[in-house]
């Protein structure tokens, strides 16, 4: 029994440290009692703490919405490889990422995606801007192309960064008088340096500013970043200058590309846009919440009237299930879509069998003439069979939607992934609550204090009895 | 009563249902959404409230509503008259009263933006809620990578029930209740897509895999049974003993079932515009999900099981 009530306390503050991560970061609140108004915010209670030196913490933070469900827009932009060299088409393709995301850092926007998905011959980056308000800015400013420019920056006293960057001059030295960058190597260190060359207008305000400037540093700047800053050391007459820093390959080469491209280093195309107003994603959100509370209220009433007690324990394991998985949801950040809201709903109403399965159990071996602990035991154990073998199933489907090893020919990403994720979480949580849980609480609060109470629990039962 | 003895009158049933479904879909079609067809849609909704952030509300535009255009409702074919102007519109299908669906070849953002306000002028205010363009490379690889996905789960499964319960019918059986299922959301979905605006898009694909882990999850609680109850009663024919299974496990698979189709039944009826064929979708997928495990899987199992025997 000990042992009993010790899983049950666990499972009760599991359950509310779950509360607490999935409750909103932010609940606003504005009432007004006995002519007093109170307004005010609360949510989830942040902590920071120090152990053996290293910072942990937990920092309240929001549900990632889908674009279906905030409103937003959603690029798939295609990049044209065929003018850079096969080796480079990965370098190529992150760096154009890493310029998209500077960009769509500007845009201030909450939790902007970009990523990119390399499929066969095909190169691309998505780029996901939930709750952008703005569309036509947002789309303008991944697609344009892209500034760089050379910057002069002098040595000053300033501590503050923000007077550092205010020391900064342009020099007029801009992309376009860039006629090439190389990756090169030194021939007595053997060390990668980027190599550039300017074109003839280049040349001379290159030398001009070498020649004043020497001792200070020469800022690579792209779309307003500071890519990188290196020190001129010696004036340069011919335009032929090199970078040095301590590169390694792979460094050189992505940076030979940024300066190369003096902008997105290969052309890009805009293959798919979706862009969903706020309104719409807004009007879905409410009416499918009230749609799923109504649905779950009918859901326990119906379950409360056919099983009786065993339900009213069934609802509380419920609760704790939905605590549980919308925790997982905030910590690992799965992104809500409305194909994800739809797999954790397929996998809630999974977990809710488990327990109809235990329950069918239970009943029909307490009507075998089974003791309640006799019948507790013989219905978990046999119902495990179903469950399990079913679960693995739906496990299976999940895997292969969520694709995990990338294999090429199946999707990697968006609706269908987020399906398979949902569902893969909700098997797994539901596996806990169905069974460890509720087997818990039935045995805490169902413990029958005379015998013919138990048959009473279970209500009045029409399903037709088959003989063996 | 044996519920296996009217076997090949569900096996017509469904086969009639399939049937129209598939006739439906030879006469009219499927509507694909341009997830699939690729090519640009645009929702927007007419004479929407102007106090919304994507309408700025200004004198010309309140005047034009006071004077007339959105207190008279605008059709279809206005709108399409009116985005003529500007690309080659494939289609205006009306939402409701004032929301409409325009459909095209793939355009840009800015022709787009060139859209809403020719439509602006000429219609009164509009509120953009979606546009969607999809090239018709991306799409076509959509579906190959979808149906890919599908093929590899029916494969997995078929193997594994195979294994699991030694016998290579219950995977058979199972696959093909779970293929019934599908076609029947999707010759269903067709049949009801005459009637009402629903569109086979990527939320439908979902659907078709959620009818898919349903019809599985709830065959296999039944073949879960039919193996518990051969052990213990080894002497009784398999028919028997499919039949005493299909009742025992009836109150769970129904009480389940039941709790899904009310949340659904919610869903379609509450939920919003944008959803509802999706919900119906699932609704079809769980209601065929259930029928299908005692009235399809088991009868197959029965029938490929007795097969086996003959050619044995």
């Amino acid at each position: 029994m000990s042992q009993l009530v010790r899983s049950f306390i666990l499972t009760m503050i599991l359950t509310v440290i779950a509360v607490l991560i999935a409750l909103p970061a932010h609940i606003p609140y504005n009432f007004n009692i006995f002519n007093k108004q109170y307004t005010g915010e609360i949510g989830t209670p942040g902590f920071q703490f120090e152990l053996f030196g290293g910072q942990y913490g937990f920092t309240p933070k929001d549900y990632r919405q889908g674009l279906d469900i905030q409103g937003g827009v959603q690029v798939v932009l295609e990049a044209d490889m065929s003018e850079i060299e096969v080796v480079d088409r990965t370098n190529a393709l992150d760096s154009a990422k890493e310029i998209i995301n500077r960009r769509v850092d500007q845009f201030g926007i909450a939790e902007p995606v970009v990523r990119t998905a390399i499929n066969g011959e095909s190169y691309r980056i998505i780029v996901e801007l939930p709750g952008a308000q703005n569309v036509n800015e947002a789309l303008a400013l991944v697609g344009r192309t892209a500034q760089l420019d050379f910057r002069l920056i002098r040595q000053t006293n300033a501590t503050t960064s923000a007077e550092f960057i205010n020391s900064i001059e342009d020099t007029g030295l801009s992309g376009s008088q860039l006629e090439r960058a190389t990756v090169q190597f030194d021939q007595t260190t053997g060390e990668p340096v980027v190599a550039i060359e300017f074109n003839e207008q280049g040349i001379e305000l290159f030398a001009d500013i070498t020649t004043e400037n020497t001792g200070q540093l020469l800022a690579i700047v792209i779309d307003d970043g500071i890519l990188m800053a290196p020190e001129i050391s010696v004036p340069i007459i011919n335009g032929i200058a090199e970078i040095r820093g301590g590169f390694t390959p792979d460094q050189a080469k992505q940076l030979a590309i940024q300066l190369n491209a003096g902008a997105l280093p290969v052309p890009i195309t805009i293959l798919e846009q979706r862009t969903v107003g706020a309104a719409l994603g807004a009007e879905s959100v409410t009416k499918s919440l009230q749609a799923g509370i109504i649905g779950l209220i009918l859901l326990i009433v119906f379950l409360i009237a056919y099983y009786g007690m065993p339900a009213v324990l069934a609802t509380v394991a419920l609760f704790i299930y939905i605590a549980l998985v919308m925790a997982i949801y905030k910590i690992i950040g799965v992104t809500l879509t409305l194909p994800a809201i739809t797999g954790m709903f397929l996998s809630t109403s999974m977990a809710v069998d488990a327990m109809i399965l235990i329950f069918e159990r239970y009943k029909e071996e307490v009507r075998s003439g089974r003791s309640f602990e006799q019948a507790l035991n013989q219905s978990f154990g046999r119902a495990w069979n179903s469950i399990k073998d079913a679960n693995t199933a739906t496990t299976i489907t999940a895997l292969v939607l969520i694709n995990p090893f990338d294999f090429a020919f199946l999707n990697s990403g968006g609706v269908v992934r987020g399906f398979g994720i949902t569902v893969l979480i909700g098997i797994i949580v539901g596996l806990f609550t169905g069974v460890i849980v509720i087997r818990t609480l039935m045995r805490l609060f169902l413990a029958p204090t005379e015998v013919p109470a138990r048959e009473k629990l279970f209500g009045s039962s029409t399903t037709k009895q088959v003989q063996e | 009563m044996n519920i296996l003895r009217y076997r090949w009158l569900y096996f017509t049933i469904s086969l009639v249902l399939i049937a129209a479904g598939i006739g439906s879909i030879l006469t009219y079609g499927l509507k694909l959404g341009v997830d699939f067809t690729g090519g640009s849609s645009l929702e927007i909704t007419v004479g929407a409230n102007t106090n919304s952030k994507t309408t700025p509300l200004d004198l010309d535009s309140l005047l034009s509503e006071i004077s007339s255009p959105s207190a008279t409702p605008v059709n279809s074919q206005q709108i399409q008259e009116s985005a003529q102007k500007i690309i080659s519109v494939g289609s205006v299908q009306a939402v409701d009263e004032t929301g409409f669906i325009i459909k095209g070849e793939p355009i840009t953002n800015e022709q787009k933006n060139m859209v809403i306000s020719q439509l602006e002028t000429d219609l009164g205010p509009i509120e953009e809620l979606r546009f969607d363009t999809v090239g018709p490379a991306l799409s076509k690889e959509l579906i190959i990578k979808t149906i890919w996905s599908v093929l590899i789960a029916i494969v997995c499964i078929t193997i594994y029930i195979w294994k699991q319960f030694k016998e290579i019918q219950y995977g058979i059986s199972a696959t093909l209740a779970m293929l019934h299922d599908m076609l029947m959301v999707v010759g269903l979905f067709s049949i009801i897509g005459i009637f009402w605006q629903v569109e086979v898009d990527m939320l439908f694909v979902t659907a078709l895999l959620t009818t898919l882990t349903f019809s599985v999850h709830d065959t296999i609680v039944m073949y879960d049974r039919i193996r518990e109850l051969k052990m213990r009663f080894p002497r009784h024919s398999f028919e028997e003993v499919l039949n005493v299974a299909v009742w025992q496990t009836f109150a769970r698979s129904y009480n389940t079932s039941f709790t899904i189709i009310v949340m659904l039944a919610a869903l379609v009826f509450l939920g919003g515009n944008s959803i509802r064929g999706f919900a119906i979708a699932l609704l079809i997928g769980s209601v065929t999900g259930t029928y299908s495990s005692p009235f399809i899987a088991v009868p197959l199992l029965l029938e490929t099981m007795k097969w086996k025997k003959k050619s044995s």
